[in-house]
């Protein structure tokens, strides 16, 4: 390791930033390592496809790299690269509405008779067998959340799983807050429903004290009152 | 507080932005209902469970290709000052 790859290891993203400003690459980079996990992670929560992921990640870092100047070193470089993220995310997402999502890439590798040294090496820190209960568990998730209306998705994504608060979903989105808080209900009642069907015990089931078609009913109302406010007031 | 007032407050609860003074209300409706309970529990479990696996670990080798492009993009951009495979000096 190099001492300014060594120094970059060390330094706060403030430092990095105004060394990278200055043409440091090696802090420029480190700033991607230390950030590049959530970035991909938001791309690939909002688009749910790898290649997209990670065509979004590659624009949003290269989109950093460019505007570098414009940051303003009083802001927190993670809260502006996050920005950039769910933005890019969220575009390429749109550009994609309408398009299919047929994917070319699944034919096998011709066979030449070469036998080609292995390529990915990386050791295996989990155990196999957990790995595949994630996976499974995983699965279990993604088909839950992929049932969502992508409006309700899009929401939960970004409150509860990357953790923006209400205020700034609702600019990312371009809606009220208002409306992301009862998105973000409906989507938590939805998930929350779609799991007890997998990991809830059938022989535990409980009924809500009052008439199960009663209270769906209220919970409409409720949620239609939370989304048109003046349709619960007085005139 | 009723089921439904419960409800309404669901978010903020779990979220823990529910007002002190309509906490201990609510903590009282849970004592006494146990489907409300278990629904609280079971939205606090769904959002634990997404937020843990919603870390997507990013693939090596996407990694390297990044890396690599934002390298060749950085060089291209200071005028090929950098070095390849270094920082810049």
């Amino acid at each position: 390791m190099s001492q300014e790859t060594h120094d970059a290891a060390t330094a706060d993203d403030a430092t990095l930033v105004s060394r990278a400003k200055g043409g440091d690459f090696a802090a420029f980079e480190e700033l991607v390592s230390r950030h590049e996990g959530r970035v991909y992670s938001i791309a690939m929560n909002i688009l749910r496809q790898r290649q997209d992921a990670e065509d979004a990640t590659q624009t949003a870092f290269l989109n950093a790299l460019e505007h570098l100047e414009r940051f303003r070193e009083e802001a927190a470089f993670a809260t502006w690269i996050t920005r950039v993220a769910v933005n890019t995310a969220l575009k390429a997402l749109r550009k994609r509405k309408g398009l299919t999502t047929v994917s070319l890439d699944g034919g096998l590798e011709a066979e030449t008779g070469e036998i080609r040294h292995p390529e990915l090496i990386a050791p295996w820190p989990g155990d196999p067998a957990k790995l595949m209960a994630q996976r499974d568990l995983k699965r279990i998730l993604d088909e839950a959340i992929e049932a969502l209306p992508e409006k309700h998705r899009l929401v939960f994504v970004l409150r509860d799983v990357e953790g923006l608060s209400v205020r700034e979903a609702a600019e990312a989105l371009g809606i009220s807050e208002a409306n992301v808080k009862v998105r973000l209900l409906r989507a938590r009642l939805a998930l929350r429903e779609a799991l007890t069907r997998t990991f809830g015990d059938p022989t535990r089931r409980l009924f809500p004290e009052h008439d199960g078609a009663d209270q769906a009913t209220a919970a409409e109302e409720l949620l239609r009152l939370y989304e048109n406010p003046a349709r619960g007031r007085t005139r | 507080m009723t089921c439904k007032d419960l409800l309404k407050m669901l978010n903020d609860y779990v979220d823990g932005d529910v007002d002190p003074s309509f906490c201990s209300a609510f903590e009282e409706h849970l004592r006494d209902c146990d489907p409300c309970k278990v629904v609280v529990d079971t939205i606090r479990n769904t959002i634990r469970l997404y937020k843990d696996e919603g870390v997507v670990e990013i693939p090596i080798l996407f990694r390297e290709r990044l890396h690599s492009t934002l390298r060749r993009r950085w060089q291209e951009k200071q005028g090929g000052q950098t070095r390849p495979g270094g920082p810049a000096r």
